[in-house]
């Protein structure tokens, strides 16, 4: 439901553009901030117990009468929230006060954007734009100016390299995940994120779903090379350099407390679910049936495109737990010298598959 | 509706832009940039312009901006440096912007505007693709190579000789 669309039908009802274009805004945008703020409640509890399992603990648990966080733990992320709601929301004295605050507004804004261009389903998509894919590369980009902001406004040399790391990472890993989303381009011939989803209907050799990443050796490379990137521009461990706690504290976030944090927090889940949103819509049949031809009707577009979504989430979380943070320089190194080569022969060696199959 | 919003797309743009020039911290101008790309990329978008919107913001705010505020904040003993820049010369610059003013509004209401109807073109990415593969490829290549040699230089300038 895109709010052209909304629009549209608003204006079957009477003559009122203001409203009805406010009115489509609210309609689709309060739902995206519910699903960040879910996923990030959601994802907070996931995250804690998926630590929990690869380290063979339990995780969190309700221990008794009393002060417990309930069955199997799940009110811990409710005591989360609202820990974080009513933390003493701190400033420091020799900041530039102005910048400070602003800087959360920014990342938040950038992430929310991204969101605004996921197809949920084929009908449940705030935005359907002709240049999608490129669109939410794009704005990602925004988060950055934010990082950077927050950064320097702390005044703190801790915060300033972590936000120096975190914008080197960022644009650095941008070129790969670029050159790699140009694949799926490429075969489908198309931005627009629906068209790519429909070009990915059927199945090849009667077995497989026709996704982009079993067509052929090139897009299953690809797809590889953006998802591992798509990891480090959301600055998740392995790739959480400008966040290192063992040499950062906590990098750009270290002055902040409270809501301010939150927002950090929200926006950093709500990054992992644009980038793996695009993962899936590229390359893993968006809301596409893995099984051709059954379960593909009405809702379970949703359902396949939720379940694709959590399946890559949850692979960021294993990459958490079970490799060691990169260091600077290795990171540069994989970076520029292995997927950037990559990258580019793999958009030759599609465009010479198109040319000889396609 | 749309010229409501065209409106306030045109006031941020112009007001940051006044911001940048205006303030006198160097990051605070950058940052005031940041507005006025966006602007302008909402000025692309009523345009039609779809692809070249999404490149403003690539290009300028991931790209650019990003560069300025790192080349700032790069700036060795950063909390010594004055980070901030003056106006100059400010009758000379009053001349020049006038004169400026002047050419430009000769060249508004002197060309003759098409005024398209009101629809939107199915692909630009398409057309501008086949624009610069095919009718302007030369042009296209020589721009890259001039991009390559400023990358090339760039990189020969800045390493330290051995």
């Amino acid at each position: 439901m895109t709010v052209d669309m909304l629009i549209d039908w608003f204006a079957t009802i009477g003559d009122f553009p203001i409203l009805s274009f406010l009115l489509a805004v609210i309609i689709s945008g309060v739902p995206l901030f519910l699903i960040m703020a879910l996923n990030a409640m959601v994802a907070v509890y996931v995250e804690r117990k998926v630590s929990a399992f690869m380290m063979d603990r339990i995780g969190p648990m309700g221990q008794g009468p009393g002060l417990h966080a309930g069955k199997w733990g799940l009110l811990q992320t409710a005591a989360d929230a609202v820990k974080l709601l009513v933390k003493e929301d701190t400033v420091p004295e020799t900041s530039d006060k102005f910048l400070f605050k602003m800087a959360p507004y920014i990342i938040f804004i950038g992430a929310f954007l991204g969101l605004a261009a996921v197809p949920f389903s084929s009908v449940l998509q705030v935005a359907d734009f002709n240049v999608g894919v490129f669109y939410i590369i794009a704005v990602g980009s925004i988060g950055v100016i934010g990082i950077v902001m927050a950064g320097w406004a702390s005044n703190n040399k801790w915060s300033l390299y972590g936000a120096m790391r975190s914008a080197a990472q960022i644009i650095s890993y941008e070129i790969p995940a670029g050159l790699s989303i140009i694949v799926p381009i490429m075969m489908a011939g198309t931005m627009n994120l629906q068209e790519m989803i429909h070009f990915q209907e059927g199945n090849v050799w009667g077995i497989l779903p026709n996704w982009i990443i079993f067509n052929n050796p090139f897009t299953f490379i690809a797809f590889f090379i953006f998802f591992i990137s798509a990891v480090a521009e959301t600055n998740r461990t392995p790739f959480d350099i400008p966040e290192a706690e063992s040499e950062l504290v906590a990098g750009w976030m270290t002055e902040y407390s409270g809501f301010r944090w939150a927002v950090f927090f929200l926006s950093e889940y709500a990054n992992m679910l644009v980038v793996s949103g695009l993962a899936v819509a590229g390359f893993l049949g968006g809301w596409q049936s893995p099984i051709p031809g059954m379960f593909d009707t009405g809702a379970w577009g949703l359902f396949w495109f939720m379940g694709k979504l959590i399946l890559l989430i949850f692979v960021m979380m294993w990459f958490r737990w079970t490799f060691p943070r990169l260091r600077v320089d290795q990171l540069m190194h994989v970076c520029w010298k292995v997927f950037i080569p990559i990258a580019m022969f793999n958009i030759f060696g599609v465009g010479i598959w198109k040319l000889i199959f396609g | 509706m749309a010229d409501m919003v065209f409106w306030i797309i045109v006031g941020i743009t112009i007001g940051s832009a006044f911001m940048v020039v205006q303030s006198k911290s160097l990051l605070y101008s950058a940052y005031a940039l940041l507005f006025t790309f966006v602007g302008v990329t909402g000025l692309y978008v009523f345009l039609w312009a779809d692809f070249l919107a999404v490149v403003q913001v690539v290009v300028y705010v991931g790209g650019i901006l990003v560069l300025i505020i790192f080349g700032i904040m790069l700036t060795n003993k950063i909390t010594s440096v004055n980070i901030s820049h003056a106006s100059m010369q400010k009758s000379a610059g009053a001349i020049v912007v006038l004169g400026f003013v002047g050419v430009l509004g000769y060249m508004v209401f002197n060309t003759p505007w098409v005024e398209l109807a009101n629809a939107e073109p199915a692909q630009t990415a398409e057309s501008l693709g086949h624009l610069l593969m095919m009718d302007y490829l030369l042009p296209f290549e020589a721009a890259s190579l001039l991009l390559l040699g400023a990358l090339i230089g760039a990189t020969t300038l800045s390493r330290k000789e051995n």
